[in-house]
């Protein structure tokens, strides 16, 4: 009888069940620490902190144990957290030129102040299957360098800055950057709410625009400026005090992308800047930000927008792994009704067809749901 | 109730503000208000707009159906039924004429709605002219010139090429003879129900941020021609367990040889249908 396509509560308990038991696998292996996701899926942690917008990796690794290791449901679990904490106010602006540098690479000059230093990376390794790892043997020790890193290394934009050849970062006008969690983001967005869309924004989306834009869809003739990852110390200023108090200290991967410029009736010709950041290693996702972000300046440097990754519409609306991951699963909900609605229409048109012209080609003219 | 979470989940500041919008929304009926949707603990396009405005606008004493497809059970309507059974410890009903507020995805209750009660629907995209136009730049221009040619055209030609409007549902309305709206994705055969519904009906779109309104007695119709007027769906068949030829029918396939079976899809209205046969026939 007609009780097929009901759900019910029971039926959604037992589907949560089993899941949980799928989810904990053979229960003869030891469960999963989140000291170990923290430590040893370190990564995985860094980008579910990054496009979760919260920076917490006990949180972070329990969002990556929950979701069974899928990411986009790890950053949900994480974002759905965030909107219900309390905000009692914004850090200072974090200083990434005061960073403890682990890593510091620049692609466009062969030496600088402070000199490069490739820091824990997967560059250069040969993608070779260790099968030492899977016998859980330990690593050889790393190096340990004679004196340690020097402090307030210059970045590599305000070394050509000198000379004038790169636009100039124009401070902020002071007014309180926007928070599209909070207010609707209207377009055209400024760039605050653009670089906080993309820092949010699904690090798989990002890189593909950022290779469209290198591949010729666009106009991006990028050099990879700076890279660099290390701790950045994070400062409250307490209403009560009135001078900034350091809170803690963050992991963090900026990229400065430098970009040709030939020019517009207003600036003389000069190279611009494209900007990345994120929470930990998330190198790849600091680098396609910064292409994508000098992408979308191309209004205010007056260049014609023709490609997708120029397009902030088009950008901003749909670089939310977790707007669009529920979006594209809800089709797997119940749309009997509209589809009542269409076969009842298609059946129709046929009809009317069959019965003779004028008639259309019979193609349907809407979507089959939504 | 779940401890660490606040009345219906959502604070009492995200509460106010969402409030406001929907106060605006019913004093501009039809129109479109951006407002600062939150990331609700469920999907986005499951519901994530219809929950916020129920949450804003439920009380301890309120009394919550919610409906999916017009059924109270299938798996989201439960879904959503629970989270706020578990987060507001409200009663909740599956009878139309004992709630007060009810949400709903894709239905309008077959049951006349009375004064007094809200309407919350869920909605996916909640701008009219979306598959005409992409840009949300452009269409809020649109909208504010009135600008709703473009739709007419899009009729006509579903009318030249087809010989009727090939849209049966979120059929396109004029809410108070100002603003195209989007009545979400409810069959045509739903439209006339809005015109002049005593209740109040709201309509969430949160991932698109977005919430509208129609106050009650407002005039809602449905965009037609003169020469082809808006129409709505007939079936030839009667509801096989109530026998109702009013109600909207979902069709349910019962063999792989073309057996088929219509049922109400209004899940209430047809269990009503049907005790009152029981009772008069006993």
């Amino acid at each position: 009888m007609y009780v097929a396509v009901k759900g019910g509560e029971k039926a959604i308990d037992n589907a949560h069940r089993l899941m949980a038991e799928e989810r904990r696998g053979d229960p003869g292996t030891p469960p999963l620490s989140l000291d170990q996701i923290a430590g040893q899926l370190g990564l995985a942690v860094d980008r579910v902190m990054t496009e979760g917008s919260v920076y917490d990796r006990e949180l972070a690794a329990l969002a990556v144990k929950q979701a069974q290791g899928d990411l986009i449901e790890a950053i949900f679990l994480v974002r759905a957290y965030r909107t219900t904490l309390p905000r009692f106010g914004a850090s200072e602006p974090i200083d990434t030129a005061g960073m403890a540098i682990r890593r510091r690479i620049s692609a466009a000059f062969k030496d600088l102040p402070g000199g490069q230093m490739l820091g824990p990376t997967y560059d250069y390794t040969h993608r070779l299957l260790d099968f030492g790892l899977a016998d859980g043997a330990a690593p050889e020790p790393a190096a340990v360098g004679a004196a340690p890193v020097e402090r307030d290394i210059p970045r590599v934009a305000e070394v050509l800055g000198h000379e004038g050849l790169i636009e100039r970062e124009e401070p902020g006008d002071g007014a309180a950057p926007g928070d599209l969690t909070r207010q609707p983001l209207a377009y055209p967005a400024g760039r605050d709410l653009r670089l906080q869309n993309l820092a949010r924004g699904d690090e798989g989306f990002l890189l593909a625009l950022a290779y469209s834009g290198q591949r010729g869809y666009g106009n991006t003739h990028p050099f990879a400026g700076e890279i660099r990852m290390g701790e950045v110390a994070v400062e409250l200023v307490p209403e009560e005090l009135g001078f900034p108090v350091e809170i803690g200290e963050i992991t963090v991967t900026e990229c400065q992308m430098i970009n040709q410029f030939k020019g517009s009736k207003t600036q003389p010709p000069q190279f611009t800047r494209g900007y990345g950041l994120s929470f930990g290693r998330a190198e790849r996702k600091a680098m396609a930000m910064a292409l994508v972000d000098r992408a979308l300046r191309c209004a205010e440097l007056g260049e014609e927008p023709v490609s997708p990754a120029q397009d902030q519409e088009f950008v901003l609306s749909h670089s939310d792994n977790v707007e669009a991951s529920g979006f594209v699963q809800h089709l797997k909900l119940p749309h009997y009704v509209d589809f009542q609605s269409e076969l009842e229409l298609i059946r129709r048109l046929r009809a009317r067809e069959a019965a003779g012209p004028p008639g259309g080609d019979g193609t349907g003219t809407r979507e089959a749901a939504e | 109730m779940t401890s660490g979470y606040n009345f219906a989940y959502l604070d009492e500041q995200t509460k106010r503000m969402i409030r406001r919008a929907i106060l605006k929304a019913v004093a501009i009926p039809g129109y479109q208000v951006p407002f600062g949707s939150r990331e609700m603990p469920l999907p986005y396009g499951w519901g994530t707009g219809g929950i916020q405005v129920t949450a804003a606008v439920i009380g301890a004493r309120d009394v919550l159906k919610v409906i999916d497809q017009g059924a109270d059970d299938t798996t989201n309507a439960v879904s959503i039924r629970r989270f706020f059974a578990r987060t507001a410890d409200i009663a909740t009903t599956e009878r139309t004429t004992e709630a007060t507020v009810i949400q709903t995805r894709h239905r309008i209750p077959e049951t006349p709605l009375r004064e007094g009660q809200i309407l919350v629907y869920q909605v996916p995209i909640p701008e009219p002219l979306r598959w005409l136009e992409p840009r949300e730049t452009e269409t809020r221009r649109m909208h504010a010139l009135s600008d709703y040619g473009a739709m007419h055209v899009k009729l006509y030609e579903d009318i030249a090429r087809h010989g009727r409007i090939a849209t049966s549902y979120d059929y396109p309305v004029l809410v108070a003879g100002r603003y195209l709206m989007r009545p979400s994705p409810i069959p045509k055969f739903d439209n006339p129900k809005m015109h002049m519904n005593p209740a109040l009906q709201l309509f969430g779109a949160g991932r698109e941020r977005r919430i509208y309104a129609v106050p009650p007695f407002t005039e809602v119709r449905s965009l037609d021609f003169e020469d082809h007027p808006f129409e709505v769906q007939r079936w030839d068949q009667a509801c096989a367990l109530c026998g109702s030829r009013e109600s909207f029918l979902d069709e349910v396939v019962t063999d792989d040889r073309g057996g088929r079976m219509f049922v109400c899809s209004d899940t209430d209205y047809c269990g009503g249908q049907q005790a009152r046969q029981a009772e008069a026939a006993e």
